[in-house]
């Protein structure tokens, strides 16, 4: 169990290099995580579905590869039997995707994502599905028809949202990597309150087509880890040109791993966003911000202030934009084709009053507020000033990125005004709740990339503060050079991950009840 | 519930007609216009479909480039202008047909827009019809709602439904209102469509076979009282799918508005049905100019550009238009002004070019399409091309014919023989026993007995009065019961005479 323990807490990039020189095998690591889910995953509940069996396949197929040498074995990708975790959002075939949704309980979908083709490809087991606010719709993972994810740090707490499950996992050890998606920080944010890394890729970077559309012109699958290295492994695998999404760019993938592994900012500008600091956010996030910035400083970056006026508007208006969105592409879960089907209680037996039970008994509230308000701001009549007007919003936050990257390479803010609430806090006030993506809804709007690494705790609660840097369009290499450094130079002071500091869920704890969901 | 109507003379003696036209064309693409699914038709159903088609969780559409080509082709030869850039919105409706629950179709954006078509009146007059756009989109899935006694979803006990056609490329052509045309109206309409039909079908972008669906059409007409400059309100035929159906349509609801309007009550703007049995139409859904579809751009697809370089390069492979190739036709074929207006008023033209295509000469495919065909045609209350008669099933009744095999009387026969579904020519002439009697023994047999019967016309014949052969002729068709080449009768007769012919 010790050794096992160990192998948990390698890096990726680490646990790559043990594999392909054959000190351990992917058997091992797969099952020490399976291990560790089957521990701790009863009080953490990051998992909707555990897929042992293909994982373990999977790895022995890595292993047997490996044992027999030759080419097959040199061709093997760099993470061939490195375990993943992936957000229930993104559709995989031989496990149910429910999108956290009763809507689509029991669902199994017929083809795979690209990106689970291409870790398929790259012969990465894959551990299981991870929970999420129904359809990929809050900040807390608390929509989740099928009930909360809890934060490894304070189980009391919310791992962030939507993407809490992937995040969770990696932070309590259950998984190496994990993909997320990010329509306006559900990558970013849970990295933040949780501890870990999340990347949300420059929109297109990555290919949509598989991943449950929530808003198709934000949405974005991206890479959830618990170092800088290990998200651009991640990235490199799953990024690049899809001829099945239109939306993919043609741009050949830069080499985001030298970026990462090269990290350097001497002579950098990294720009600090004047409207995304200070007032609003807490004390703490303050604080570790600060040092983030003087660490930077000390590395041989020129940090500057730039200002981006419109971003005032861009929760407004993603708050228009995305739901409308989302109402349309919601609109397919009808109870006529696959999932759930309810039929009505009383009255003629009409196709539309099937598909009015189907869709009043399986969305959540969150999923109905934001398909009403999606549904209203496309009306006629109203379309202008809403949706219209959002749109151009839209294109003045792209210009205050344009004008921000004239005087800056990077910029730097906290991913998330807070530190992680307690569950149950904010369910009764939704406002309160979309404020907590204020920092990260920017780039979702503009399609610019952006990553959150962790930048310590805070001093009033003990939990994880998250720093976001974001960087132009198809210039994802500077977030891996820069976090990287940021990286190293926190560890540094640390004396080790943040991680290390996490409560290790097993010590006090009754560890009986575990087990896969 | 049958609708008043007034007589079309009347309705015109008040009323001044304004025509606009829909008109869908499926684009016979390999592959459907978002999905890499395979555009056929008449499969089983739900076989030609992806997850796409299915509008699954998660999918993606991309844009078919052949079917972009294909709309610009149509937007040239309606003479159009091309958008340099547009978009795909989404049209938002609840509707088992339709598997996404939107259809993705262009709205404010159309690839094609502002142009005119020159159609040719019955009397050679020529009439532009303005072309407002030509947009992209998808087709919808097929329902067959069972158990009801309309085959409408009201009533349906349960309602099947074939995404095979989700998802079809689909370019719909609208019409700027088309006014003055009066009395010609349902005329201007079966001709508006025809021509319409045959350049999508000579661009090759479509099948063009209305009978399958390939072309249809959605006629809206209104009333106005003669003198008056704004529209009445009008009605939306919808799923007229031939062109004799567009001309009854247009005729008919004429006649209803007139009735309506003549009555004092206004007209109500819904869709109606056309009732191919019955040539009339009934109420289907109140349509009003505020239904509201949400539409939005599509953001799963990115804006379609058109480089002018592009635009032209497809210019330059145009096929000659409509026009110009009737002129070619006459001119290959020989036919006078009169023959080949007939020929084009009786919409058998691109069936005499396949027909010549298939071998046979332009005299014969006149003949046996104007003579034989658009009569059986008229009868069966069908157009022409949709009556069944192969190219090569007239090349094959005509060989028979020049090979002395059977008649033309016989060809007639077999002809309907044909229709009737008995066989192939050679089977119906076999089956009906209906072969020339061409063994010159039992013929010789009749013509003795015919001279003996008549022996003073016999006389005649010896002493030169070689008209008067008929007579005898006449004897022997009627004793072979009209089996006997007529020319090899007269042959035998005179040899028998010992007369010079």
């Amino acid at each position: 169990m010790t050794e096992n323990n160990e192998l948990i807490r390698l890096s990726a990039a680490a646990l790559a290099e043990k594999l392909a020189a054959r000190e351990i095998t992917a058997v091992e690591v797969t099952q020490a995580y399976l291990d560790r889910i089957a521990a701790v995953d009863g009080k953490v509940h990051a998992f909707l579905h555990v897929n042992a069996d293909e994982a373990l396949a999977v790895a022995a197929e890595v292993d047997a590869i490996r044992a027999a040498g030759g080419a097959a074995a040199e061709e093997l990708h760099v993470l061939a039997g490195v375990p993943i975790a992936v957000k229930d959002l993104i559709v995989t075939i031989g496990q149910p995707t429910t999108a956290g949704s009763k809507i689509l309980e029991g669902w199994h979908s017929p083809y795979d994502a690209t990106v689970v083709e291409r870790l398929r490809a790259a012969k990465m087991p894959i551990l299981g599905k991870t929970n999420l606010d129904e359809f990929a719709m809050g900040s807390s993972t608390e929509h989740s028809a099928y009930g909360p994810t809890h934060n490894p740090w304070d189980l009391e707490r919310i791992p962030g949202g939507s993407g809490g499950g992937s995040a969770a996992a990696v932070a309590a050890f259950e998984a190496p990597l994990a993909l997320g998606t990010d329509t306006g920080g559900s990558i970013r944010q849970p990295g933040a309150v949780t501890g870990t890394v999340g990347v949300k890729p420059t929109y297109g970077g990555v290919s949509r087509y598989g991943a449950i559309a929530m808003a198709s012109s934000l949405d974005q699958i991206g890479p959830v880890s618990r170092t800088v290295l290990d998200s651009a492994l991640l990235h490199q695998v799953i990024g690049g040109h899809d001829p099945r999404d239109s939306t993919s760019l043609p741009d050949p993938l830069e080499d985001l791993v030298a970026a990462a592994r090269t990290g350097n900012v001497k002579g950098m500008k990294i720009g600090i966003i004047k409207e995304l600091h200070g007032e609003g956010y807490q004390a703490g996030v303050e604080n570790r911000f600060n040092e983030s910035l003087e660490l930077l400083k000390g590395a041989g970056a020129e940090i500057v202030e730039v200002s981006c006026p419109n971003f005032k508007y861009a929760l407004g208006a993603y708050y228009l934009i995305m739901p409308s969105e989302a109402s349309s592409n919601l609109a397919k879960f009808d109870g006529v084709r696959y999932g759930l089907r309810v039929l009505p209680k009383d009255g003629p037996m009409t196709i539309e009053r099937v598909m009015g039970a189907t869709r009043a008994a399986g969305f959540g509230d969150e999923v109905k507020r934001r398909i009403i308000l999606g549904t209203y701001a496309l009306s006629a009549g109203y379309y202008d000033a809403y949706y219209g007007s959002a749109q151009k919003v839209r294109t003045l936050i792209q210009r205050d990125f344009d004008a921000a990257f004239e005087k800056a390479d990077v910029l730097i803010s906290p991913t998330a005004p807070t530190t992680a609430f307690k569950l149950g806090e904010k369910l009764n006030d939704p406002l309160a709740m979309y404020l907590n993506d204020v920092a990260t809804i920017p780039a979702n709007m503009a399609g610019v990339p952006g990553l959150s690494l962790p930048g310590g705790l805070a001093d009033e609660d003990g939990l994880p503060v998250g720093i976001q840097l974001l960087a132009p369009a198809r210039q994802d290499a500077r977030l891996y050079r820069v976090g990287a450094v940021l990286e190293s130079l926190l560890e540094a002071q640390w004396g080790g991950p943040l991680l290390d500091k996490a409560p290790s869920l097993t010590d006090s704890a009754v560890s009986s009840h575990g087990g896969s969901h | 519930m049958t609708d008043a109507t007034l007589s079309f003379e009347e309705a015109m003696d008040k009323y001044d007609p304004v025509l606009g036209f829909e008109v869908h064309v499926e684009l016979n693409t390999k592959t459907k216009m978002f999905s890499c699914a395979p555009n056929v038709f008449g499969d089983e159903p739900n076989t030609n479909v992806n997850e796409v088609d299915l509008g699954m969780p998660g999918v993606l559409p991309v844009v078919n480039k052949t079917a972009i080509e294909s709309s610009i082709k149509i937007g040239l030869a309606l003479n159009c202008k091309i958008a340099e850039k547009c978009r795909f919105a989404r049209k938002n409706y609840f509707y088992p047909d339709t598997p996404k629950n939107f259809q993705t179709s262009q709205y404010d954006e159309p690839i094609a827009y502002d142009g005119y078509l020159d159609i040719e009146l019955s009397d050679g007059t020529v009439f532009r019809v303005e072309i407002e756009r030509a947009h992209m989109e998808e087709d919808a899935g097929k329902l067959t709602h069972m158990g009801g006694a309309t085959g409408r979803i009201q009533g349906a006990d349960y309602s099947l439904v074939d995404y095979n056609r989700s998802g079809v490329p689909l370019v719909e052509i609208v019409t700027k209102p088309i006014e003055g045309a009066g009395s010609r109206a349902p005329e201007l309409a079966k001709a508006y469509v025809a021509a319409v039909r045959e350049i999508v079908k000579n661009l090759g972008v479509s099948d063009a076979k209305m009978e399958r669906g390939n072309v249809r059409c959605d006629a809206n007409v209104s009333l106005r009282p003669h003198g008056r400059e704004r529209f009445g309100i009008r009605s939306e035929t919808k799923n007229v799918n031939s062109l004799r159906a567009v001309e009854h349509a247009v005729r008919y609801e004429i006649q209803r508005h007139a009735a309506v309007l003549d009555s004092g009550e206004p007209v109500i703007q819904e869709t109606r049905h056309w009732h191919e049995d019955t040539r009339t139409t009934t109420s289907g859904r109140a349509k009003s100019d505020a239904d509201d579809y949400r539409y939005f751009p599509e953001p799963d697809l990115v804006p379609i550009t058109a480089s002018r370089e592009w635009v032209e390069e497809l210019r330059a492979t145009l096929p000659e238009p409509p026009a110009a190739r009737r002129k070619r036709l006459q001119a290959d074929w020989g036919y006078s002004d009169l023959e080949f207006r007939d020929v084009v008023n009786a919409g058998v033209m691109d069936e005499i070019e396949e027909t010549i295509a298939a071998g046979a000469t332009a005299t014969v495919a006149r003949k046996w399409w104007m003579g034989e065909i658009v009569g059986r045609a008229k009868n069966a209350d069908v157009d022409p091309g949709q009556l069944g008669v192969a190219p090569a099933t007239i090349v094959e009744l005509n060989k028979m014919v020049e090979d002395g095999k059977i008649n033309n009387k016989m060809a007639s026969e077999v002809l309907d023989g044909v229709l009737a579904g008995e066989g192939t020519p050679a089977e119906i002439v076999e089956k009906r026993g209906l072969a020339v009697v061409s063994d010159d023994a039992p013929l010789l047999e009749a013509i003795d007995a015919a001279l003996a019967a008549q022996p003073d016309v016999a006389d005649k014949i010896r002493g030169g009065k070689v008209q008067a052969i008929g007579a005898i002729v006449g004897g022997v068709m009627k004793a072979t019961r009209g089996q006997a080449d007529a020319g090899r009768v007269r042959e035998l007769i005179l040899q028998r005479l010992g007369v010079e012919g």
